[in-house]
């Protein structure tokens, strides 16, 4: 593995908003195929960093290099194209749209058919549409969401939303996924089912996976080696076996030991 | 095969269309409408490409702006020099004030879409109400008096102007570019992280909806006998949204039919002038309370066909292609 070259470098990586410090210092390294996870209490800056992943946020320090490229300053949109995609803490599917155009949509950058070919309706326009539908409905039917392809987004159950969101940013076609929270807000047997699913696309896709998770079961179970954030700064990092046992991240998440 | 079903609904609406536009110049010709319904038709024929062209930018798009009156302002002024000024000819006009209000969107377009909401909406008032002022004040095209223009424009040229509008706007929504507007006015920040190139898309919509907005000026402008830039102000503005938000927002058919009736309405109200805007503003406020989402929802005219036939339960096919 020390051969492998990191997919993901982010070095000292940091943002201020005014004074305030939302995350410093962040060291951080994923290698191609890893599955990490990355916890904290709340308000600990997780989501802050997943913002600086994606371009939402412009690191005011450090740098953040994919596969050896700089993504620094650049639009959110330009660091999917380069392969970062991502899910939401809250989820933010197009929810007037059906199943099956939020997944279309995450193959947009994929279409090679023109704005003019479309108006014109030429023969590239109809072969472009066709690929992209079929594309879609196949990746579907990986999530079994292909019964519901022309239910509205926002009518299916919140177990099935999760997992649409999560094929949406997929089907974007990323070399790293980051999931934020997927398993908020599910039962046990919901979780369960991601931690299955997620095994699963891990393998099918070739993906590399950074996870913000609460659910300790789910971070402890799936994950090869796991970072601790606790307010914007990383305190721990290491298997899931050390992370348990580190006092640092005992003391962050419980309170200081009282002597 | 869904996509063989849809290009022939697509012809038939097309001849239907034609056929339509055969009749109405034949009894235009015949002398069988008088010069009042002739006129109602062609007020409804602008205000169709209006409306169908705020729809891209408003509905599709999701960004409020209420200065359209200035891109129809833009095209009715430059189509005027075109014609009056430099003696070319009328079809080189229409597309000219196209053109140069497809160009003011672009200026205007570019550092406005990066405002949000009420922001946004407050930026192109003022842009329109900025062109308005710039026309009052160039006395090349008569200031405040306006300029007088002949009357060019005919029953075919308008319709095709209507069909080539409708057509354009419905090709532009059904495709991955319309979806990619689609995803903007549903959930910005999970476009963008979709690689969806936002500001591209909403200067698209904006570029494409004014230079329709432009077409319809030149056909206004050629209709009418004068333009003046106090016809441009932002009442012009609100009334081609009234269009949009009574049709339904995201409703292409809706805005199609919202800008027939309305003209309608409004061409016999002025018999009336003293009760028009009261009852003009009544029909307003009683469709807004029992039909707040306008009169055909997201709901497209074709889906509404489907339901009727009875084909495999209506919710699941109002979004098949898209809500446009």
């Amino acid at each position: 593995m020390s051969t492998n070259k990191p997919l993901l470098k982010v070095d000292n990586a940091g943002i201020r908003f005014g004074g305030l410090k939302a995350v410093s210092e962040v060291n951080l390294e994923l290698l191609k195929g890893e599955l990490v996870g990355l916890i904290g209490p709340n308000g600990a800056g997780k989501t802050t960093f997943f913002n600086l992943l994606t371009g939402v946020y412009v690191p005011t320090e450090g740098s953040i290099l994919l596969d050896g490229e700089k993504l620094n300053g650049m639009a959110p949109h330009k660091i999917t194209k380069k392969g970062i995609s991502r899910t939401f803490q809250n989820i933010r599917l197009f929810n007037d749209l059906s199943v099956l155009d939020n997944v279309k949509i995450a193959y947009h950058t994929q279409a090679k058919h023109s704005i003019v070919s479309s108006i014109l309706r030429l023969p590239s326009h109809f072969a472009g549409e066709r690929e992209m539908e079929e594309k879609a409905i196949d990746f579907l039917k990986i999530f079994n969401l292909d019964d519901v392809l022309y239910e509205q987004a926002k009518n299916l159950p919140y177990g099935q939303q999760r997992r649409l969101e999560i094929a949406r940013a997929l089907a974007a076609g990323p070399k790293l996924l980051l999931l934020d929270e997927p398993a908020a807000g599910m039962n046990p047997q919901e979780t369960e089912e991601l931690m299955n699913l997620i095994a699963l696309i891990r393998e099918k896709f070739d993906l590399t996976i950074l996870l913000i998770e609460h659910d300790m079961n789910l971070v402890m179970g799936v994950c090869e080696r796991i970072y601790v954030l606790d307010h914007g700064q990383l305190i721990a990092q290491g298997t899931p076996v050390e992370i348990r046992n580190n006092p640092k991240v005992i003391e962050a998440y419980l309170g200081e030991e009282v002597s | 095969m869904k996509s063989m079903k849809h290009v022939k609904g697509f012809w038939l609406s097309i001849v239907l269309a034609i056929i339509f536009s055969v009749v109405i110049q034949f009894l235009i010709t015949g002398g069988t409408l008088n010069s009042f319904y002739v006129n109602t038709l062609f007020s409804i024929g602008i205000n169709i490409i209006l409306a169908v062209s705020l729809h891209l930018i408003i509905g599709i798009t999701g960004q409020f702006s209420i200065g359209h009156a200035g891109f129809l302002a833009v095209g009715a002024y430059a189509s005027a020099i075109i014609t009056m000024k430099l003696a070319l000819p009328f079809p080189l006009a229409l597309l000219v004030g196209g053109i140069a209000a497809a160009f003011a969107g672009l200026v205007i377009g570019i550092p406005t879409l990066r405002l949000r909401g009420d922001y946004l909406a407050i930026a192109t008032l003022g842009f329109g109400e900025i062109m308005k002022i710039v026309f009052l004040n160039i006395d090349y095209v008569g200031g405040a008096s306006g300029m007088t223009v002949s009357h060019l424009t005919t029953w075919p040229w308008l319709m095709a102007c209507v069909l080539i509008t409708i057509v354009v706007i419905i090709n532009f929504t059904n495709s991955t570019h319309g979806r990619a507007c689609l995803s903007i006015r549903e959930n910005e920040i999970a476009a963008d992280a979709m690689g969806i190139n936002t500001t591209y898309y909403k200067v698209m919509a904006f570029v494409i909806g004014a230079f329709f907005a432009g077409v319809a000026g030149a056909l206004h402008a050629h209709n009418f006998y004068i333009i003046q830039p106090a016809n441009f102000g932002f009442l012009k503005s609100f009334d081609i949204l009234i269009l949009v938000v009574l049709g339904g927002l995201g409703s292409m058919s809706g805005s199609v039919i919202a800008a027939i009736l309305l003209t309608i309405i409004s061409t016999f109200l002025s018999n009336y002038p003293e009760v028009r805007m009261l009852i003009y503003s009544l029909v307003l406020i009683v469709m807004m309370l029992f039909r707040p989402q306008g009169l055909m929802g997201t709901k497209e005219f074709t889906d509404l066909l489907k339901i009727g036939k009875g084909a495999k339960g209506g919710s699941q096919d109002v979004n098949k292609q898209t809500i446009a």
